[in-house]
């Protein structure tokens, strides 16, 4: 199936958010998330079930003001 | 000093953002003496490193972690940022900016205090960007803001305080809600007006990560901060129209003719 991560389009077979996470390579990395729009928890990533086309936000700490 | 009961002895919070290099950055924040700082979320691949590098830098540090919704533009936006920010940081403090203005990054003061509502009722602890208007401040109160966080002039612009007046009018109004002057200043000067205004603490970053030496800035706002602050607790006379001699006349020796 077809997700897009932070805008670009990856091709996966994953059927949780944990588990495209881990394939995209941010395991245990500082991150939090988002699915079209949503906020999801870590605590519930394993439990997000993920659809054809679901676009998903990972953002890191980053510097700011 | 306290801010949603947490006990803080400097008045200065410091941005991570726009310094020259990881090392004058740290450098900086030291010599602020600051214990807050600022921080944000932005995207990160899965191969990306600088996310992961940044967040060990903030853990050695030791500090208090203050992160913002910048660049959010709708209540949605800036509500989910802040839902991502608590997970991530594993805090209820959140620097709300809900912008509006793309040229003076003004606030939308609508959004803001819409998201403040649904914020606090949710249980964070929200810091505001606005403007200096007092009604917009009595509404943020009112939507649960126990902390105003007023523009001294747009983000980055190193214009000092726009409008005296209105931060006067402002701390007056609120004699007991901690005020920080947020955004805007250029020079040590403006913070240590801002301290003599009576507001509680400053927020800084650019006029410290711009400046020629960000070390030597930052220990220079340290500094004028604890003055200005002295200076309000040592009560300053009031200015008057016309001059008064400060050298006693009585004893003056006769030398005319």
């Amino acid at each position: 199936m077809k997700i897009f991560v932070n805008g670009d389009r990856h091709e996966l077979e994953a059927a949780t958010l944990a588990l495209a996470l881990a394939a995209l390579g941010y395991g245990g990395k500082k991150i939090a998330t988002a699915v079209n729009g949503q906020f999801v928890a870590a605590a519930a990533r394993p439990q997000r079930p993920l659809s054809d086309g679901d676009r998903i936000e990972v953002v890191a700490p980053m510097q700011g003001g | 000093m306290s801010f949603y009961g947490v006990e803080l002895a400097s008045r200065l919070m410091i941005g991570t953002a726009r310094y020259p290099s990881p090392a004058v950055l740290a450098e900086a924040v030291k010599a602020s003496g600051a214990e807050v700082v600022t921080v944000s979320l932005r995207r990160e691949s899965g191969s990306g490193r600088a996310g992961q590098a940044f967040w060990s830098f903030v853990q050695e540090t030791g500090l208090r972690v203050l992160p913002n919704t910048a660049g959010c533009h709708t209540v949605k936006e800036a509500v989910t940022t802040a839902h991502m920010a608590r997970d991530l940081f594993d805090t209820k403090w959140i620097k709300l900016e809900v912008i509006r203005d793309d040229e003076t990054l003004q606030p939308d003061i609508f959004g803001l205090v819409e998201a403040a509502r649904v914020l606090t009722d949710e249980g964070f602890e929200v810091f505001p960007y606005t403007t200096e208007d007092l009604v917009v401040a009595d509404r943020l109160v009112e939507a649960g803001c126990r902390v105003l966080m007023p523009w001294g002039a747009p983000i980055g612009s190193a214009r000092g305080l726009n409008n005296v007046y209105g931060l006067r009018v402002l701390r007056a109004h609120f004699p007991d809600i901690p005020l920080v002057v947020d955004a805007g200043l250029g020079v040590p000067s403006h913070a240590a007006a801002a301290m003599e205004l009576g507001y509680d603490a400053v927020l800084l970053n650019t006029a410290v990560a711009e400046a020629g030496d960000p070390v030597g800035m930052a220990r220079a706002f340290a500094l004028a901060i604890e003055a200005g602050r002295m200076a309000h607790l040592a009560r300053p006379m009031e200015p008057r129209d016309m001059a008064a001699p400060s050298t006693p006349m009585i004893g003056k020796a006769a030398l005319g003719d």
